[in-house]
């Protein structure tokens, strides 16, 4: 449970990294921010579907992204989620903190 | 923060909806992913097995999202509920005392504030309230006018809507059977148009209804008259009664909500001021310089300001003072609202009311301070537990949030409580008439605005003196507990709360000196030295002016009164008094002059003195001792020589002495020589704290009244005296008013400043006490559980109980008998001050010093019984076992 748990963590974070990053396009569904994820990655980042919900839940409640029911590009009735304005602050402070993060790892694994 | 909240209340309230919208989500979700799948040209069934395939446990996404929902603040709360209430009932000692003192704090503030909401916040029941106002005097407040100046009021402003005017009249109702005294409100035509009151049955009367004097005999009964009086009979409209012998037509009833525009004040009916010389015997509508109308008032015109109001009027009334010089002076206005009439009333009830007020907060402050040291008490106690849940991982946050709750829970508990009583307290102050005679007053029923208050002050009760432990929660090293028990740090210095708690004995001895000293001397005050006996003896009040009687008739009906008065069985003696003594707070009185003064200048008048007229045989009925000389008789009549009994002040001052005044003369301003027959015991006229007053008592015969009381001294029981009193009258005449009451209740009102004295120190008094409980078991509580191990040990090597208690309570008792010494003395200060409203108020009284004593003592006792029973029930076993 508790390995289980501390890989989820690491996983959470990145994931509401990518979530909050695909919203700033704008307003979408969670299919299609799954769908968009691994577009721009080009199928390197596979989203966890079964993770992602819980994920864009969690980022509601924190008040990052907010969600309303719309209407689909197929006609059908969906939840479409946008970004917040602290969502937008916070997606600043993830993305530079996830630059210097790699940049270190990077440098750390080239040294060795 | 917020955005989460409602969230978590959406997902508590609307848990089912939201479980389905996930799940529409979800689906939608792999559905757009089997449609991804189908346009790679799979099988339709193929392309939805991938797509789940893809996605995973919808039921473990489920329960994932749900999660981060997380657990609901109300269900933690729910929790925290039931943990709390567990809690509270271990300890029930501790939960009736917290409840109590915040029922009894929480209730004060509660009552003021309803006082409070009925008298100055909410508006007059009347539509628009917000633009009535009334003109007032600068010079004086008063309100009141002359009829020809209302009408020019009326007539020449440009501001009001327009100006209505009433006066309060008293009367004589006779309605068929059992004629009455009644209370009415004479009005000008336009009164109920003005402030657009709707009548509740029949019709009002309107402007167009007065063509001059006497023109408009119509009655509209309120609407608590109508039921008291007629029964609510619809019938009554169309009736013609007599007032003061006078027809008048009742042509509707206000509704129930309308009492005129004066708080306090509810009127048995209103009728036309054109009408006025039918109630009052002379008419006074065209005496410009007599200003008899009580008030006028109106709607301001839409967008003119009171200042812009208060000047248009002002420069009427300077028109006025020119043309009028004689008649109109000082016609200087100011704007006011009429419910209070004015600053006259309103300021003296705001100042008090505000007062009132700061003290029950500071009351309730108090109240908190004490509950917050009694929590600390019960926080240091559970500090095992406390840390016991802090080392399995609680979170600091979660067990003050436990704290609180109790708080809380116990402050809705006593608010509960509390308002509960200041309703009914306040229902029951709605309908309290405190003199029969008077139609006043407090309209103070409550409202949800009282509601509301309540709730707010139990909450914030509830989280300041939760708040009080809360350093010594977050404190709280578990470490250190767990491994060497609570480390009892005893502080012997004097603290700020030692300090406090020795403010509020002393406040709460003084309180109970107080009261005591009231109640002792308004109790003596009811036995001695009034100058009559109140006890067994009837007072009827009657009015033959308003049934009619003028001249000789008026004599001639008081003989025959007495007469049948004394054909009552067990009738002792009946006299008659144009005013009791004590009846109300001025009484008659007149300036007297020496035999030997010429120049009866008022400045060379020898005394003022007391005036009663009254029948031979008044002594005997008012039980008033005659010390020498004789009483009258019915050949003191007016063709007899001027005589007069006197009391022994009036001998005093006028003669030098008692034995000095039999025989002798004294003069009267009009000249008339008065000879003196006899000396009665002196007594209290106008108040009971009023020093010895010089009165006279003269022969009716000689100087007729019609306004009469009878005096009837009778051991028969009261309710069938007033049965036969009632049917006596209305043999002699049908028409006749009468007011029947024991003489004790005739002195409601001159005992009402002293028994409201009395009785608001009582109170006051309770609630010094209770804080002072509060206060003492705080101190005692933390004290023995603070000091627990010192104690054990202490029983463990073979301390008596006495030690035991003295160690444990020593410092509790000290401040006690500290705080009651100075408040003892401080009360006997105060008691000075008291002497003013209550009669007799001494505190150099065994009696009451006893009792002060005694008070304290049972006070202290109540307040260490708990945390004594806790210290002598310490088995120094369990203790060095568990610690």
């Amino acid at each position: 449970m508790a390995s289980d748990q501390s890989r989820l963590d690491l996983l959470q974070g990145t994931l509401d990294l990518l979530i909050l990053r695909a919203l700033r396009a704008g307003a979408m569904h969670g299919w299609a921010i799954s769908e968009r994820i691994e577009l721009i990655s080009q199928d390197v980042l596979q989203v966890n579907q079964g993770s992602l919900y819980p994920a864009l839940h969690r980022l509601e409640h924190r008040g990052w992204i907010k969600a309303e029911w719309g209407v689909s590009e197929l006609g059908r009735r969906a939840r479409f989620y946008s970004l917040t304005a602290s969502g937008r602050k916070r997606l600043e402070i993830e993305a530079e903190n996830w630059g210097r993060l790699s940049e270190a790892i990077a440098r750390v694994l080239r040294m060795a | 923060m917020w955005r989460d909240i409602v969230l978590r209340l959406r997902a508590l309230f609307f848990r089912r909806r939201m479980d389905d919208e996930l799940q529409e989500e979800l689906h939608f979700h792999i559905e757009m992913e089997a449609r991804k799948n189908r346009r790679r040209d799979l099988d339709p069934a193929e392309a939805e097995r991938q797509a789940r395939l893809k996605f995973g446990s919808v039921v473990s996404a489920t329960e994932e999202c749900r999660e981060q929902r997380g657990m609901s603040s109300i269900e933690i709360l729910a929790k925290d509920v039931r943990f709390g209430l567990r809690m509270l009932r271990k300890s029930p000692g501790f939960t009736a005392v917290a409840v109590l003192t915040l029922a009894l704090s929480i209730g004060a503030n509660a009552v003021v504030f309803g006082v409070i909401n009925a008298m100055i916040l909410r508006p007059l029941n009347v539509p628009r309230a917000e633009s009535l106002y009334s003109i007032h005097r600068v010079s004086d407040n008063s309100a009141s006018q002359s009829y020809p100046g209302y009408l020019d009021l009326r007539d020449r402003n440009r501001s009001f809507e327009d100006l209505a005017g009433y006066n309060v009249l008293r009367a004589g109702l006779d309605a068929g059977e059992n004629p009455s005294r009644v209370w009415l409100l004479a009005v000008s035509g336009n009164y109920f148009d003005v402030l657009g009151i709707q009548p509740h049955l029949g019709r009002v009367f309107h402007g167009s209804d007065e063509h001059g004097p006497n023109s408009a005999p119509y009655i509209v009964l309120s609407h608590a008259y109508w039921h008291s009086r007629f029964q609510d009979d619809p019938g009554v409209v169309g009736r013609v009664v007599q007032v003061n012998k006078h027809p008048f037509t009742i042509i509707g009833v206000a509704p129930p909500d309308f009492t005129g525009t004066l708080l306090f004040f509810s009127p048995d009916f209103f009728l036309p001021m054109v009408n006025q010389e039918q109630v009052e015997g002379t008419s006074i509508l065209n005496a410009r310089g007599t200003r008899w109308i009580f008030m006028t008032m109106g709607h301001l015109k839409a967008g003119v300001t009171p200042a812009q109001a208060a000047a248009d009027v002002n420069s009427i009334g300077a028109d006025l003072e020119k043309t009028y010089p004689k008649d109109h002076a000082q016609m200087i206005f100011a704007l006011a609202r009429p419910s209070l009439y004015g600053d006259y009333l309103g300021r003296p009830v705001r100042a008090f009311l505000t007062a009132l007020m700061l003290l029950a907060g500071l009351i309730l402050l108090a109240a908190c301070a004490n509950l917050g040291s009694l929590f600390s008490a019960r926080a240091a106690d559970r500090s095992r537990e406390v840390a016991l849940r802090l080392a399995l991982g609680a979170g600091r946050m979660r067990i003050l949030r436990q704290l609180f709750t109790e708080a809380v829970l116990i402050s809705l508990m006593g608010g509960a409580i509390g308002l509960w009583g200041s309703v009914e307290l306040l229902r029951w102050l709605s309908v309290w008439q405190p003199f029969p005679q008077f139609p006043i007053n407090l309209p103070v029923s409550p409202d949800a605005n009282l509601y509301g208050v309540a709730l707010l002050l139990a909450l914030a009760s509830g989280l300041l003196f939760g708040a009080v432990p809360v350093r010594q929660v977050l404190r709280t090293d578990p470490y250190e507990i767990v491994k060497s028990g609570s480390i009892g740090r005893i502080g012997r210095r004097i603290t700020v709360r030692d300090l406090l708690l020795v403010v509020q004995i002393a406040i709460c001895a003084v309180l109970v000196t107080s009261s005591m000293v009231a109640v002792r001397g308004l109790v003596r005050s009811m036995h001695s030295g009034l100058g009559f006996e109140p006890r067994n003896a009837m007072l009827v009040g009657t009015g033959l002016e308003m049934a009619g009687y003028r001249g000789d008739a008026v004599p001639t009906m008081q003989k025959r009164m007495i007469d049948a008065m004394e054909t009552i069985p067990g009738a002792a003696s009946v006299g008659l008094v144009d005013l009791p003594p004590l009846a109300n707070a001025t009484g008659n009185g007149a300036i007297v002059f020496t035999d030997e003064t010429t120049d009866l200048a008022p400045a060379n008048a020898a005394a003022t003195s007391m005036i009663f007229k009254i029948s031979p045989d008044y002594f005997r009925a008012a039980g008033t001792a005659l010390l020498s000389g004789r009483t009258f008789t019915s050949h003191d009549d007016k063709d007899a020589p001027h005589v007069a009994v006197v009391n022994q002040e009036f001998a005093r001052k006028i003669f030098g002495s008692a034995n000095n005044a039999m025989g002798r003369y004294y003069k009267r301003r009009d000249g008339t020589r008065i000879q003196v027959v006899g000396i009665v015991e002196d007594g209290k006229y106008g108040n009971l704290t009023e020093d010895p007053e010089p009165a006279m008592f003269l022969p009716l015969l000689q100087s007729p009244s019609s306004e009469i009381w009878l005096v009837m001294r009778s051991n028969a029981d009261p309710q069938q005296l007033t049965a036969a009193i009632k049917s006596r009258l209305r043999d002699l005449d049908a028409g006749l008013p009468s007011f029947i009451q024991t003489w004790n209740q005739g002195l409601d009102l001159v005992l009402f400043p002293s028994r409201v004295a009395t009785v608001s120190l009582g109170l006051l008094g309770v609630m010094g006490a209770m804080l002072s409980i509060t206060g003492i078991f705080g101190l005692a509580a933390y004290s023995v559980s603070k000091r627990k191990r010192e104690l054990g040990i202490r029983i463990a090597l073979g301390a008596e109980r006495r030690e035991v208690l003295q160690a444990a309570l020593g410092r509790a008792f000290k401040l006690l008998a500290f705080g009651s010494a100075a408040g003892l003395f401080l009360g006997i200060l105060a008691s000075r001050v008291l002497a003013s409203i209550v009669y007799q108020a001494t505190p150099r009284d065994p009696l009451v010093l006893a009792g002060v004593v005694l008070a304290m003592l049972l006070l202290g006792l109540l307040a260490t019984w708990i945390p004594a029973q806790r210290a002598l029930s310490i088995d120094p076993v369990i203790l060095l076992r568990e610690e």
